[in-house]
């Protein structure tokens, strides 16, 4: 709204008695209007390219090579790195385990921290402790939250199996961290609690703009709490939850330093990422070709959900402010 | 135009300083680490060290000063560097060929590419004179083709470490030679309700010591060469190995929940160890530290000996598995750096070495100023040792070192074989 405001403005100062089309402009006028958007874009432009675009544009490169990091790549291997790559049960075993955490972030975590925020929603004795109790986690660095898990599911010695032992649930204890079938279930549960408050707060933002007529409107027509929640509290929280889940799905993709610090991606891979598959490669093994098509992968899966989701999940969100800034005049 | 031009020629200009100051830069580097003179005419030498940490941080300097008083017309400049910084640094130094006169290395695969490259003095010549001095197992990670690229200061071997006390309460009267003899010592420990073996099954490369040191047992240290040569580990002598170390997984040797334990960590492999909770571990010199570190240690408890041998297998049960540290000199370096080495290798600087910065002495006159009883079961194996075999991660390239890691994880926790686990090495080590 604000810069085709100001363009035509600009366009109407400049131009007073020449209504016709732009590029019928005298070439110099036209000239020096691209250069002064050139000249003040190119700053913005340099940092993205430098900053952003050559760093993909260079693993790409590199992505076709068999190099060890020294020197510059030599040994041209066409798109072997790619065909390993999707033979790799690691990494095949990284894609699977990317889509679980996907789906338990955004189908079970997602929904406690609603359930959580519209319950802190209410009246409630002691609300506000509460609120910040449940958001504290979310504070903490990954790295103390990592050590301070390793810890409490240390098998036996740890926290968890003391407190099962001592209220005589010993059978649910076990090795936690330390079992390929058991690592993946434990993550959840640390996943759940360092990042639901987060999410928590997201929807309790999203709660407090709902006008409390519509509730009451509803109540005096005689909605049961369950319809003026399916009717109206999720219709008018969607903004919210779509972007929460983005942030989510984005995240779980990118997981690594919880894990890394948890387990190193193991037993035996069983709790690997593709962010700890890349780091393996790239900086234990000193593998960059191949380190660099894993990073172009993750890149490209990243870029295609989020794109995805722009397009078809956030457009009622942002139409008009991205999508189509003319239509808006 | 004018203004233009001026600008044009301005940045031409600014471009060119810019090129000329990274060459001045560069230069500045070569010149640091090649022969030079100081202000008043005494040569120097750059010594490039990773002793980042006292009691060496001290030691080092006054080996350096003691050499420069009696050589006054020698300055040796020292420049230390962490490990890790080291490492990074020396790669782009080797990839521009221009190394310190006088710098740290651990031998193996990355010391033989500078020497394949040119870029490293063969010490052999100069040191014949004082070789049989060293302890012979400590100069091996920087021997190629019977010639000596390095001077050792400092050496380590893995064996076992194992717990007296808890070997007694289960009936072993002493530590096993063989390897039926090891799997046996294992069932009475875990017959006793004893633990067997701590392992940091998180952290890969302790586990890689089992099959390291069962392939250097049936292989034999040359056998181990050959398939390094050949990059090849696909032979039986390897698929054995393998096989052994699974009928040792078999029995379930380990701490509970092992694959999810570090190794320095409170509640992790040395910790097990330091608060008697296990009966042995297969490490470095260094556990008898990190074991009071993490845990309690256990003092007098403790005891070490070397890994057991297997039936029909090719390698010495006095064979060494282990490493070091050393200095290389640079092709044409000053003669002062070779001088500068043998006085810093002479039994009377050894020893100074052995009892102010615990190191495992190298020279083997220094051996009678090693008191900790730990280092000297150590430095004994290690003076008897027959053939010696440098960790692998050092000796090959980091891919196929990390592969071995891996793989040998992946056998212990139960999703290799072991013939999978020899080809899998042998593919990453072909693509290399």
């Amino acid at each position: 709204m604000t810069s085709t405001y100001v363009k035509d403005t600009a366009e109407a100062v400049a131009e007073p008695s020449r209504p016709g089309p732009a590029n019928r402009r005298p070439l110099a006028r036209r000239v020096t209007d691209w250069l002064t958007a050139v000249s003040f874009t190119l700053p913005a432009l340099l940092l993205f390219g430098a900053l952003v675009l050559a760093p993909i544009l260079y693993a790409l490169y590199v992505s076709l090579f068999n190099w060890g990091g020294f020197g510059s790549p030599s040994d041209y291997t066409g798109l072997d790195n790619y065909s390993r790559l999707v033979k790799d049960p690691v990494f095949l075993g990284d894609l699977w385990r990317g889509l679980l955490l996907v789906g338990f972030s955004v189908l079970v975590q997602l929904p406690f921290a609603l359930a959580m925020a519209v319950l802190l929603n209410q009246k409630l004795r002691g609300r506000a402790v509460y609120r910040m109790l449940f958001f504290a986690p979310y504070v903490l660095s990954e790295v103390i939250t990592g050590v301070l898990f390793s810890m409490i599911f240390a098998p036996d010695a740890g926290l968890a199996d003391k407190v099962l032992g001592a209220v005589g649930l010993d059978g649910l204890g076990g090795l936690w961290f330390a079992d390929q079938s058991t690592v993946m279930p434990t993550l959840f549960l640390v996943m759940t609690w360092k990042y639901f408050g987060f999410h928590m707060m997201l929807y309790l933002a999203g709660l407090q703009s709902i006008p409390a007529e519509l509730h009451e409107a509803a109540r005096i027509d005689g909605a049961s709490a369950w319809q003026r929640f399916r009717y109206i509290t999720l219709p008018l929280l969607g903004p919210t939850v779509r972007i929460s889940a983005f942030l989510s799905v984005i995240g779980a993709i990118q997981l690594f330093d919880l894990v890394w610090v948890i387990s190193q991606g193991g037993p035996d891979h069983a709790s690997e990422t593709m962010a700890i598959t890349l780091f393996q490669f790239g900086f234990k093994r000193y593998e960059i070709g191949y380190a660099s098509a894993i990073s172009i992968a993750l890149f490209l899966i990243s870029l295609v959900f989020a794109l995805a989701y722009q397009r078809f999940v956030l457009r009622r969100d942002t139409e008009g402010a991205l999508t189509n800034m003319r239509a808006t005049r | 135009m004018p203004a233009s031009d001026f600008s044009r020629r301005r940045f031409l200009g600014a471009a060119s300083a810019a090129g000329l100051g990274a060459a001045a830069l560069t230069a500045c580097g070569g010149s640091d680490s090649g022969s030079g003179k100081d202000s008043s005419g005494r040569t120097i030498v750059e010594w490039w060290n990773i002793q980042t940490t006292e009691p060496s941080k001290t030691v080092w300097p006054e080996r350096a000063k003691a050499f420069e008083a009696k050589n006054p017309d020698v300055r040796i400049k020292l420049v230390t560097l962490e490990n890790d910084a080291y490492k990074s640094k020396m790669t782009a130094l080797t990839s521009s060929g221009k190394l310190p006169d006088i710098y740290h290395t651990w031998g193996g695969g990355v010391l033989r590419q500078q020497v394949d490259a040119g870029l490293v003095e063969d010490l052999t010549p100069s040191i014949e004179p004082w070789a049989d001095t060293l302890v012979p197992a400590s100069v091996k990670a920087y021997q190629f083709d019977s010639k000596t690229y390095a001077v050792p200061f400092d050496i380590g071997a893995v064996g076992f470490w194992y717990n007296k006390a808890l070997f007694k309460k289960a009936g072993i009267s002493a530590p096993p030679t063989t390897w039926d003899d090891y799997l046996d010592t294992v069932r009475k420990l875990k017959a006793a309700g004893i633990t067997p073996i701590a392992l940091a099954g998180k952290e890969k490369w302790p586990g890689m010591y089992f099959w390291a040191y069962l392939s250097m047992r049936i292989a034999g240290v040359e056998g181990m060469q050959k398939a390094a040569d050949a990059k090849d580990f696909t032979g039986d002598d390897f698929v054995k190995a393998g096989e052994h170390l699974k009928d040792l997984v078999a029995l379930k040797p380990f701490q509970k929940g092992f694959l999810g334990d570090a190794y320095s960590t409170p509640t992790g492999e040395a910790a097990a160890m330091g608060n008697g909770k296990a009966g042995m571990e297969l490490m470095g010199q260094w556990a008898p530290v990190v074991q009071a570190d993490a845990g309690k240690g256990i003092g007098k408890d403790l005891g070490f000996f070397a890994f057991p041998s297997v039936a029909g297998g090719k390698g010495e049960l006095t064979d060494v598995f282990g490493g070091g540290g050393g200095y290389a000199v640079r092709k044409g370096a000053p003669k002062a750096a070779t001088d500068f080495l043998k006085f810093f290798m002479t039994p009377e600087s050894d020893r100074i070495l052995v009892s102010k910065a615990d190191t495992i002495p190298v020279v083997k006159e220094a051996t009678s100023a090693l008191t900790d009883p730990n280092l000297t079961a150590v430095s004994d194996m290690l003076g008897k040792s027959t053939g010696f075999q440098l960790y692998l991660d050092q000796a090959y390239p980091p891919a196929v070192g990390q592969e071995v890691n891996d793989s040998v994880a992946a056998l212990i926790a139960g999703s290799k074989s072991p013939d999978q686990v020899t080809r899998s090495i042998t593919q990453v080590a072909k693509s290399q």
